[in-house]
């Protein structure tokens, strides 16, 4: 039998952080808006049950929720970095083989614990609540694909205290027969769609499915759904992070930008914090690109939008070359007279910084450099992100993010630590 | 088990070596236990009698099992509070150690949620 995969979800993730330090939010619906104060990422039962759908935009809701008493809180990454951090130590405690998936769910191996499964997945889910007081679902079943539908039908059934476990196939059947395919891991709509062309209707149809019809008609990937489906692992656990490939920086900004200056500072900033994030994994990049763009929901506005990519001559992880090298980027594509809505920077092709390789006419990142951004990291470390910056940055952002309703950062700050 | 060694085969090895200790960690001294421990900044005056001062920082550890006696945070129908923990014959009471304060009394109907039991608190002097 394959080894049980336990899926750690945590409930309404970021309103359950934002109700640990704020008891006058339990019970009431909560919504967390996305950067800037665009759209509600997150929403707790409460505000589900009110109909409020993921991604509404704020500003054409925002009557309708002062009207419902709903409690609007702007996203606190520092808050839920951290408590994440607990929850996903917590649960490396109880297996090391933790495959940290995204910031509130992750895989565990639980081999060696076949004959309690059970009880220990109670026993972690009481554990974080007690120690984090965040309240997760736990689905354990033998496939990665299991586990998930497990962890759907741990926080439907409110009989089930949050655990749920599929290790036996006639469990695995009647989970099924709940289910619409819809509800499996990795098939959107579009894809039930073609598979009910094709007969396909339900979810226990496409596990006694004829695997070399589904690869043939879908590809490989789908047959792997298949057999996690029949309780053959496919997808193993992926216990180191990869190294990433890029990274973005970018950010909606709180008013429109339409002076070249302010756009060079919001990139110049966006690119020091892009290279800080680079040289945190050792890792430097050649190739870079920028990009601008109006809003294109302002219908009535006059519309650009423009990428401008920048190879170097050789990779680096230097800000003020990375900086540079953006801005040269921008002042390709900077057009007068529009309202800009977006800024930001990408960074490809990230290599390994000891890998970088000397050109005749390059030199890469010296000693003296390297040592500048170590320092330029460290006080920025040590007194709070942005108080060191390459001259470029600039200091007065007036684009910066729109953050109205932000709660304090409770566990990253002793300034706003909880008062009682 | 020492953390350090002297690697260096060239001259004498340093007398210092056998005795390398870490510095004092005052994160090891703080907090039994990383995942479940929190800082508070204490407001109120109800626990000056235990050294409890506004501007204090508490530290809370919420995998601790309340005792009787242990000074707790608490949630008394949803407000945070810092008081001593008494539990006698089935009833519990949250004890203010400042006699201007009074004691609350946990009745049938009153929501009760030990936040986390306080192990230490910090003053800047």
């Amino acid at each position: 039998m394959s080894k049980p995969i336990a899926l750690i979800d945590c409930n309404n993730f970021y309103a359950s952080c934002e109700r640990l330090f704020q008891p006058q939010l339990r019970g009431a619906p909560v919504v967390v808006l996305s950067n800037n104060d665009g759209c509600v990422i997150a929403r707790s039962n409460e505000a589900k049950d009110l109909g409020i759908e993921m991604g509404a935009p704020w500003h054409l809701n925002k009557k309708n929720y002062e009207k419902n008493n709903v409690a609007v809180r702007s996203s606190n990454y520092a808050l839920y970095g951290d408590m994440s951090r607990r929850v996903m130590s917590v649960l490396k405690e109880f297996s090391p083989r933790l495959e940290v998936y995204s910031i509130d769910e992750a895989f565990l191996g639980l081999e060696g614990f076949e004959d309690r499964l059970t009880a220990h997945a109670h026993d972690m889910r009481n554990t974080i609540l007690n120690w984090t007081g965040i309240p997760v679902s736990i689905g354990v079943a033998p496939t990665k694909t299991l586990a998930k539908i497990a962890n759907r039908l741990a926080k439907k059934d409110k009989s089930s205290n949050g655990v749920c476990v599929l290790m036996l196939p006639h469990e695995q059947e009647a989970a099924l027969g709940q289910l619409a395919l819809s509800d499996i891991w990795g098939i959107a709509r579009r894809l039930a769609q073609r598979l009910k062309a094709l007969d396909i209707h339900t979810p226990q149809d496409l596990r006694t499915a004829d695997t070399k019809f589904i690869r043939k008609n879908f590809g490989v990937t789908l047959e792997r759904i298949v057999h996690e489906l029949n309780g053959f692992s496919c997808l193993e656990l992926e216990l180191i992070a990869p190294n990433r490939k890029s990274l973005i920086a970018s950010r909606s900004f709180g008013r429109p930008v339409n002076v070249l200056d302010e756009m060079r500072q919001a990139i110049a900033t966006h690119a020091s914090r892009a290279a800080e994030k680079m040289r945190k994994q050792n890792l430097a990049t050649a190739n870079l690109c920028v990009f601008i763009e109006t809003n294109p929901f302002q219908k009535s506005q006059a519309q650009y939008r423009a990428t401008q990519s920048v190879q170097l001559s050789i990779a680096t992880s230097d800000t003020s070359r990375i900086i540079t090298a953006a801005l040269k980027a921008l002042s390709v594509i900077w057009r007068n007279g529009y309202n800009y809505k977006k800024g930001g920077i990408m960074l490809l092709d990230l290599m390994p910084a000891s890998a970088l390789q000397q050109t005749l006419f390059a030199l890469p990142d010296n000693i003296a450099s390297q040592s500048r951004m170590q320092v330029i990291d460290a006080l920025n470390k040590k007194y709070g992100k942005g108080s060191v910056v390459i001259g470029a940055a600039g200091l007065k952002h007036g684009w910066s993010l729109r953050r109205e309703y932000l709660s304090p950062n409770y566990t990253t700050n002793w300034q706003e630590l909880l008062r009682v | 088990m020492p953390l350090v060694a002297s690697l260096a085969a060239a001259g004498f090895p340093s007398p210092a070596d056998d005795y390398l200790d870490r510095p004092l960690d005052f994160n090891e001294l703080l907090i039994e236990n990383p995942a479940a421990t929190f800082a508070v900044r204490i407001s109120g005056e109800s626990m000056t009698g235990a050294g409890l001062f506004p501007g204090d920082i508490a530290v809370v550890n919420r995998a601790r099992k309340v005792v009787n006696g242990n000074i707790v945070l608490a949630l008394v129908d949803g407000e945070f509070t810092l008081k001593r923990y008494r539990s006698r014959a089935g009833k519990i009471k949250l004890l203010a150690e400042n006699p201007k304060f009074s004691d609350i009394i946990i009745l049938d109907d009153t929501i009760l949620e030990i936040w986390g039991v306080v192990t230490y608190s910090i003053r800047i002097l």
